[in-house]
């Protein structure tokens, strides 16, 4: 259902202008939700969808202002449930490009419940975790994602919890398109975005965003020049797993394991290097197990599976096979049932 | 087929009769007073049933908390309840015994399997170690007790069938059927043909539909020749109107009110649910009906279940949830999502008795508070309550009407008494029902100043409802305030004050599209008995026997709670003393004290159980003579 109209000629021609609505955008100067936004702003008009068949939901926290800032269809709704009506809009009308943007307390706390589910089924729906790791809107209590230790409002001896890994829960529910991506590569998150929206099936993008009031520089050790190269690597289908700032570094298996090496030294050579496969649901596996700093964090899109029907197909499947079974509509019929008795 | 020649029992004729199975919850006590009840429906007989069963799927065979019974009220006269006392009981074990026959009158004939009375299973069920009631001579002289070793006579009618020993004790309830077809002059024609589609034709189990069968003929046999009943009864049909009927339950009425809006407003359901008793067979129904264009989806919990039936609804089509009590109270955040975003959507509520997981298969009216006020700030919602099993269909259709008119949630409190109970429904004929109109707005319906999500519509109040993929009406919602008309986020005091007061004066001017209160019996007078929703067969025969007893009483009934119609004032105005029985500790008399200032006096039984006929009958005539 989500297969792009590029044979549409009746499709305007818009530009990121055509997206963006009249109100002023409430963000903190410097937040990395600017970056997401202008990454949608800009893939939205080469989608190939029109305008209105666009529908954005959120949830509640910073990021889920993101709807009122887009010029299509949009709710804001409640804390936590963005993806449950997400379910129900594309469902109500498969025709419709829906994407939901929320932040991480939204998505995997109150909200966890949904996004494990929505996952499973594979409702065709784009999500896009903004991440910061942090409470902004309620002014900077500790999130699921926050790390060990973190010292916040609620938490002034550190948190005791352990985060979450958002892509492992991706791919314990066998969520079928998989990406990761930093705010601030707008390249990439053009393209990562634009694929995940044609993907049939729950596309499931987190980013890694900057709060620069209450969690600055959480990501830093991704974003930096100084420790990126080696902190992060970018993974491209077909290609091998080399990173570091001389692209010097690979990844090989060993044993069974992930294992870094330098390539030329230690006898191993770029054909000795694991060859990124997005199809590959064990190395889906292994990317959401490595976390910097014992390996570098993968970035781009780590897996896409479409060969698994989304749930809304099936769902318009089956009402089409009934239809079709069933021949004239008889209402009458219906509501007289099979055992009434006639009284004269 | 035996028939009545062939005895020489003398026939006792009765207005009616209720009659009780009852046994372990495996003994299949359902399916047997189903089937009673669909031969006695095409007999012609008005009747209510009441099933009671355990929320054990299956518990500890032979224990009182294992019991299933149904309860089948049969009449040549109009009834609207299953009836209080018990004129016959039959018990497949000691425990059904043991906890049903408070229940049966004095007199009343009691059949019982007296294979199951064994040392073992009496103890199972509590008795006393050497009691068996079955000796108890004070039983044996206040009842009609007829002891009938059904199990043995069972496995020996089918000792040639060549079947298990397993399935061969499964035919005892067809047995049990089989006698009491015989004592109340039925046919078993109906049971056979039922029998054979069951198990012959969707089973591919015919030997079984053979022995079940050659069971039920041994039971009619036996009442035949045994001669333990002295008569048999006979309740001739009754008087009704001429048409096509059926028999209804509450929530297959549900169902089909639900089907028939969706056809009538041209409009695919999406109904999004978790399962949750009484409420699970309302989906369960929904489900086949896919080629109606519904859609029926099971959601990961509670509130994914409303909030899919809200984006359902943004998106165009009718978004319905349905649930219990405990799941309407995890709904409450999403109910006002959906009155601030002023989208239509109907939430049926299949009242249980609780709170917390309480009594989850017996039947209350306690959330009708939590209905009105369920949530959190201002935030009032349409609320309608069924009075009856068929009455569930009109009012199913109400909801989506009403939802779609006002833009706005409606609560669809039905209860689990009606929702598992049946009566006989005259089909309506479904092109006589009015169509439910719906306009979307396109762009040519937009102004200058662009498209005003919230702009209302001077007599009802209600915004237009956009749907997506409308080109030039791109628009945003949500759960923060928002401006009066743009629909854009607002701050502003005064348009809070007057977003608060709009949305409120849009609910009540939901009076202007209800019925009038209608007043059954004298339009003014001493006393008016004012019910709601599912207990309405009660009062109403409670009424009759009181005015049959000589008194004067007028009773009225709400099936819109909120609004009240816009005539209930003047209504209780009329009349001195306003008496309201509910199934809770008077939530209907503190919305009637509150609202109009009027005193009124509760009859207020919270048992689990709908109300017994003759409580209501000395409590109110009690207020009457006072």
């Amino acid at each position: 259902m989500s297969t792009i109209e590029t044979t549409d000629t009746s499709l305007p021609v818009y530009t990121p202008k055509d997206f963006t609505t009249d109100q002023d955008v409430r963000w903190c100067p410097g937040c990395g939700d600017y970056a997401a936004l202008a990454a949608v702003r800009k893939a939205l008009p080469g989608m190939g969808t029109k305008k209105e068949n666009f529908v954005f939901v959120s949830g509640i926290g910073c990021a889920a202002r993101f709807p009122y800032y887009v010029d299509t269809y949009g709710m804001h709704s409640i804390h936590g449930r963005a993806l449950a009506v997400a379910t129900g809009v594309k469902c109500a009308n498969p025709e419709l490009q829906v994407c939901v943007v929320s932040g991480d307390g939204d998505l995997l706390s109150i909200g966890g419940n949904h996004t494990i589910h929505t996952m499973r089924r594979n409702v065709d729906i784009t999500i896009m975790l903004l991440n910061n790791k942090i409470y902004g809107l309620t002014k900077g209590q500790y999130s699921p994602t926050s790390e060990t230790g973190k010292i916040t409002p609620t938490t002034p001896a550190g948190s005791i919890d352990y985060p979450i890994n958002p892509i492992a829960i991706a791919v314990a529910t066998g969520c079928t398109f998989i990406a990761r991506c930093l705010d601030v590569d707008m390249k990439s998150l053009d393209t990562i975005y634009k694929r995940g929206m044609a993907h049939t099936g729950t596309a499931f993008i987190e980013v890694y965003q900057d709060c620069n009031i209450y969690n600055h520089k959480a990501w830093f050790y991704a974003s930096q020049k100084e420790t990126m190269f080696d902190s992060t690597i970018k993974v491209e289908h077909g290609k091998p797993l080399i990173f570091g700032v001389d692209r010097q570094k690979g990844i090989r298996f060993n044993n069974g394991r992930p294992e870094i090496v330098t390539i030329g030294n230690d006898g191993a050579s770029e054909a000795d290097l694991i060859v990124h496969d997005e199809t590959d649901k064990f190395l889906a596996n292994m990317y959401a197990q490595m976390s910097y700093p014992e390996f570098p964090e993968p970035m781009g899109i780590l897996h896409a599976d479409p060969t698994k029907p989304a749930y809304n197909d099936l769902l318009y499947q089956q009402l089409d096979e009934s239809k079709a079974k069933s021949g004239q509509l008889d209402l009458q019929a219906l509501v007289t049932g099979n055992e009434s008795w006639v009284v004269r | 087929m035996p028939t009545d020649q062939t005895t020489n029992t003398p026939s006792t004729t009765l207005d009616s009769v209720v009659i009780r199975f009852c046994g372990d919850s495996g003994d299949g006590m359902q399916l047997t007073g189903g089937q009673f009840t669909d031969t006695s429906a095409l007999f012609g007989n008005d009747f209510a049933t009441f099933p009671d069963f355990p929320a054990e799927i299956r518990a500890p065979k032979g224990t009182t908390f294992g019991v299933s019974g149904f309860q089948v009220h049969f009449s040549s006269e109009s009834i609207y309840t299953p009836g209080d006392r018990v004129n016959a009981m039959v018990a497949m074990n000691p425990a059904g015994l043991k906890v049903n026959l408070v229940d049966v009158e004095p007199g009343g004939i009691v059949i019982v399997n007296e294979d199951e009375f064994t040392k073992g299973n009496l103890a199972k069920c509590g008795y006393l170690d050497g009691y068996n009631p079955l000796e108890d001579e004070e039983i044996a002289n206040k009842y009609n007790l007829v002891k009938v070793p059904m199990s043995r006579l069972t496995k020996e009618s089918l000792a040639d069938s060549g079947m298990g020993a397993k399935d061969i004790n499964r035919c005892r309830n067809m047995f049990a059927l089989g006698i009491v077809y015989w004592l109340y002059e039925r046919p078993i024609e109906q049971t056979k043909e039922y029998l054979v589609k069951k198990f012959a034709e969707k089973k591919g189990l015919p030997e079984i539909a053979k022995i079940n069968i050659q069971a039920l003929q041994a039971g009619y046999y036996f009442g035949e020749t045994a001669e333990v009943f002295p008569s048999r009864y006979r309740v001739p049909p009754a008087k009704q109107e001429p048409g096509t009927y059926r028999q209804i339950s509450g929530n297959e009425a549900t169902v089909l009110g639900l089907v028939t809006a969706s056809q009538k407003a041209s409009k695919s359901i999406l109904y999004a649910s978790y399962p949750i008793t009484p409420a699970s067979s309302v989906m369960h129904g929904l489900s086949h009906l896919k080629r109606f264009n519904i859609k029926t989806i099971q959601s990961e919990d509670e509130i994914a279940a409303i909030c899919t039936a809200i984006g359902a609804s943004f998106a165009g089509d009718i978004g319905i949830t349905g649930t219990s009590g405990p799941g309407l109270a995890l709904k409450g955040e999403a109910m006002g999502l959906a009155l601030m975003l002023e989208l239509p959507l109907i939430i049926i509520n299949v009242q249980r008795a609780g709170p917390a997981t309480g009594l989850p298969t017996k039947t209350e009216q306690a959330d009708l508070l939590q209905a009105m006020y369920g949530r959190h700030c201002e935030s009032p919602v349409i609320v309608l309550a069924p009075r009856s099993p068929s009455d569930c269909f009109t009012m199913a259709i109400e909801a989506v009407r009403l939802a779609i008119k006002y833009m706005t949630p409606v609560i669809y409190l039905s209860d689990g008494y009606i929702a598992n109970g049946a009566e006989p429904w005259k089909v309506p004929d479904v092109s006589s029902i009015p169509e439910i109109h719906i306009t979307h707005p396109t762009e040519a319906d937009v102004g200058e100043d662009g498209f005003m999500p919230y702009a209302r519509d001077p007599e009802t109040l209600s915004r237009p409802w956009a749907i997506p993929g409308t080109p030039g009406l791109e628009h945003r919602i949500g759960s923060l305030e928002k401006d009066a008309e743009s629909g854009n986020v607002s701050y502003d005091p005064d348009n809070h004050d007057m977003m608060v007061r709009l949305r409120a004066e849009k609910i009540e001017r939901v009076a202007q599209s209800i019925p009038l209160l209608e007043v059954d019996g004298d339009p003014t007078g001493d006393v008016l008995v004012l019910g709601w929703g599912g207990t309405y067969g009660s009062i109403t025969t409670a009424i009759q026997q009181i005015r049959a007893n000589g008194h004067k009483v007028s009773s009225a009934h709400l099936q819109y709670l909120n609004p009240f119609p816009s005539n209930t004032e003047e209504v209780l105005r009329s009349f001195k003393k306003i008496v309201i029985p509910e199934i809770n500790l008077g939530q209907l008399s503190m919305l009637i004290r509150s609202k109009y200032l009027i005193e009124t006096i509760g009859i207020n039984i919270v048992k689990g159980q709908p109300f017994k006929v003759g409580t209501l009958v000395e409590q109110i005539t009690e207020v009457v003579e006072s």
